[in-house]
């Protein structure tokens, strides 16, 4: 299954990298990662998309905890949670196409926000579901450039990760 | 408040902290530090001969003291040089604090003489690092770093100081600090009292319980409470390599080790167990052999400090997440004044594991007659009876480190020290040197190979140096014979490259350090060489004993098997 975790991390120089590393050193795999301060500017939020049975989210959470860098974490799939990413995608938008494009954009909630002679910037936020099902609409036209941000996430309701 | 430069803080904080010995070698970007050991005689410092000697000599006095290992290095080839120490250390968490000498902070990043990224190099083999940025932030960061290194599950901790740190002419308030609080940091105090209580009721009610112990329960100081439970219990303990000496191996409830070389009575129950009560081991290969078959009707209770180590590769019935002395006596106090639910089902379960004990009583190694080659097991018969099972024994790794685990009988804790995780060939001559530094009058035993001594026998040096009286007890077989014995079961003894062609002579290798040394090949020779090499404590004294080539270490558990899938000599097998 599919687990969203995030992490408040010292933000010490070097944290990183004992994240992304422990991710590789105990075989772990890690589908999206994105990370930033917080308000707080000693610490940072790490959010991490994992794929794995219960026996091995169980052990990431557990060797994640142990990082003296960790000061809390939380595996958001466990409750309800909103989660989002934000994509910026570069299509070929030429002729009739750019008013197709236009539609298309309008109905998943896109916004066009950058343009030339010859393509569109196009940006859009949602769940990894949405972004891919965009991504598949704009496919026919030509994708030439894609960024994502990966999962951020936070939970619903009065649940709070902080300190 | 008084001020000092980034090098003298560091001297100083080591005292401040209780630091006896630190082991190190000197090199450019530590030449501040090591002129600020120069100019104080509180913490003394002892020159290894190989960086990694220093990091498993400060191992060694970790083992046996409980108390973290400090180690000086230098920047790049010095702190390489310790990577495989440090990975010994981690594995079995043992305690231990690194510095590194670095570049001046200028220079980092620029590939600069004598750069490498020791933080980046050691990040998956310590518990955690620290890079200095800041001469002001020494005292702390020490603190910090033997706090971590010592509490929890204990481990390695590196401390990164580029040279500009520890400039003489930079000077700053120093102060130790008395306490550390880390807010991502707070290893448990006790484990919970509903899961222990739960514990205690399957223990209560079990019909063939086992013990089933480990290095927790040693670096946890809870050895004492183990055994008054266990007794209380009355039932059978087994405790895994590391775990040694944490019950006395003499008493009838001891079965000995379990695992690939483990006993045939320890191996046998912990198959047919239906309760294993496990503190302080994390059941790794070496142990369990076949998951999928292992104690197949087992409940199992997981004690450990380490969350993570509880159900990694065996799933726990009862996860208790906490110190095993605390864990411990709150299980005492649980069980006192309560009866077993089935006495006699445990008298049962002692006649079977008596069964088996009778089995094997006899059968395990056949001694050479006079004239024969000695074999391995018998030397190390011979060296616990002349140190009457008191001496503290460091090994190598190898044939001769599971002869010395299965045939030196310990009665303390503390005392078997060996590479049990990580299997480092080269640990046992510097670990022997850490722990005779600190125990002068107490006997300290090395038994070796001949492959892995040449690991590390520039360490003769060292002890010259320091007059360290170390027992060498050399297993001397000519050859890689762990890798040998494999080569015989698995590859019809075709012996790729585990003979050793040319070794040699260690009577004139040790005479060249003004070193005394024997070399034995008989029974009849032996016996008076091992009163010579034990006649003075204070002598290093090197027994060159000529073993059997042939021999194997068994039990040894056949692969992808159960527990008790074992072959027992060349020619049976369970
Ligand atoms: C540093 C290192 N390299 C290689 C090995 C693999 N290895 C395990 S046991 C062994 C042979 C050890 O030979 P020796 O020290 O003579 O001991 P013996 O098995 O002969 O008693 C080897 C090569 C190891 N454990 N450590
Ligand atoms: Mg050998």
């Amino acid at each position: 299954m599919r687990h969203i975790i995030s992490i408040l991390l010292e933000n010490e120089p070097g944290a990183l990298s004992r994240i992304v590393g422990l991710f590789s050193q105990r075989n772990f795999n890690i589908e999206t990662l994105n990370v930033a301060p917080t308000e707080d500017a000693t610490l940072s939020r790490l959010t991490v998309t994992t794929v794995g049975e219960d026996k091995v989210i169980e052990q990431i959470t557990k060797h994640l905890n142990k990082l003296i860098d960790v000061v809390k974490l939380v595996d958001l799939t466990e409750g309800s949670h909103i989660e989002r990413e934000l994509m910026l995608v570069k299509v070929k938008a030429l002729g009739a196409q750019r008013d197709e494009i236009k539609r298309t954009a309008d109905i998943f909630r896109a916004q066009i926000v950058d343009i030339t002679p010859s393509l569109y910037t196009i940006q859009i936020t949602g769940d990894t579901g949405k972004l891919d099902a965009f991504l598949a609409a704009m496919q026919p036209v030509g994708v030439l450039e894609v960024a994502r941000t990966g999962v951020s996430g936070i939970a619903r309701g009065e649940k709070v990760l902080s300190l | 408040m008084e001020l000092l430069s980034g090098a003298d803080m560091i001297a100083r904080a080591l005292h401040d902290e209780g630091v006896e010995y630190i082991y190190g070698y000197p090199g450019g970007a530590a030449l501040h530090i090591y002129d600020a050991l120069f100019r104080q005689d509180k913490v003394q410092h002892i020159l290894v001969r190989h960086e990694q000697a220093a990091t498993h000599a400060a191992d060694g006095y970790a083992r046996a003291s409980g108390k973290p290992g400090v180690v000086l290095v230098t920047s790049g080839p010095g702190a390489t040089n310790a990577v495989t120490g440090i990975a010994t250390a981690y594995m079995d968490s043992i305690p231990m604090v690194v510095l590194c000498g670095q570049v001046a902070s200028h220079l980092i990043g620029e590939d600069a003489f004598q750069e490498t990224d020791i933080v980046g190099v050691t990040r998956p083999i310590v518990k955690h690092s620290f890079s200095i940025r800041h001469p002001s932030e020494i005292p702390g960061v020490i603190k910090k770093a033997f706090y971590l290194a010592g509490s929890g599950r204990p481990g390695p901790v590196v401390i990164d100081i580029p040279k500009d740190m520890t400039a003489p002419t930079e000077r700053y308030e120093y102060s130790y600090p008395k306490k550390v609080r880390m807010r991502s940091y707070s290893p448990v105090t006790r484990g919970h009292s509903g899961q222990i209580k739960k514990a205690v009721e399957l223990m209560l009610k079990a019909r063939r319980p086992l013990f089933f112990t480990g290095g927790g329960v040693v670096s946890g100081r809870a050895c004492e409470a183990l055994t008054d439970l266990v007794r209380r219990l009355g039932f059978p303990i087994t405790t895994s390599l590391m775990g040694i000496g944490a019950y006395p191996q003499g008493d009838r409830q001891c079965l000995g080790w379990p695992g690939m070389h483990g006993s045939y009575e320890s191996n046998n129950a912990m198959h047919h167990t239906d309760l294993i009560i496990c503190i302080g081991a994390r059941f790794d290969d070496r142990v369990t052999n076949n998951t999928s078959k292992f104690c197949p009707t087992a409940k199992i209770i997981h004690v450990d400090i380490d969350p993570s180590s509880v159900s990694k590769t065996v799933r726990a019935d009862v996860p208790i997440v906490g110190p095993a002395d605390a864990v411990i006596n709150e299980m005492i106090s649980l069980v006192q004044g309560r009866e077993l639910a089935n006495p006699e089902a445990l008298a049962a379960w002692w006649t079977q594991i008596d069964g088996w004990r009778a089995e094997r009583e006899g059968k395990l190694y056949e001694p050479a007659a006079p004239g024969e080659p000695l074999k391995p097991q018998q030397v190390v018969e011979a060296v616990h009876r002349v140190t009457r099972g008191e001496a503290f024994v460091a090994t190598d790794v190898g044939q001769h480190q599971m002869f010395a685990a299965q045939y030196y009988k310990f009665e303390l804790p503390n005392r078997w020290i060996t590479s049990g995780g990580l299997g480092t060939m080269g640990f046992g001559f510097p670990a022997a040197m850490g722990i005779k530094m600190s125990y002068p009058d107490d006997e300290v035993v090395l038994f070796t190979g001949e492959g892995s001594f040449q690991m590390m026998m520039q360490e003769f040096s060292t002890c010259k140096q320091y007059g360290v009286g170390v027992k060498i007890i050399n297993l001397n077989n000519q050859s890689l014979g762990m890798v040998r014995q494999w080569q015989d079961l698995n590859y019809k003894s075709r012996h790729s490259h585990s003979y050793m062609q040319s070794l040699p002579d260690f009577v004139q290798l040790a005479g060249a350090y003004g070193f005394r040394a024997i070399k034995v090949h008989t029974v009849e020779e032996l016996e008076p060489a091992l009163e010579e090499v034990f006649r003075n404590k204070d002598e290093l004294v090197f027994l060159d004993v000529y073993v059997d080539p042939r021999e194997h270490v068994y039990p040894m558990q056949v692969p992808l098997g159960s527990m008790r899938d074992m072959l027992l000599t060349k020619t049976e097998r369970t």
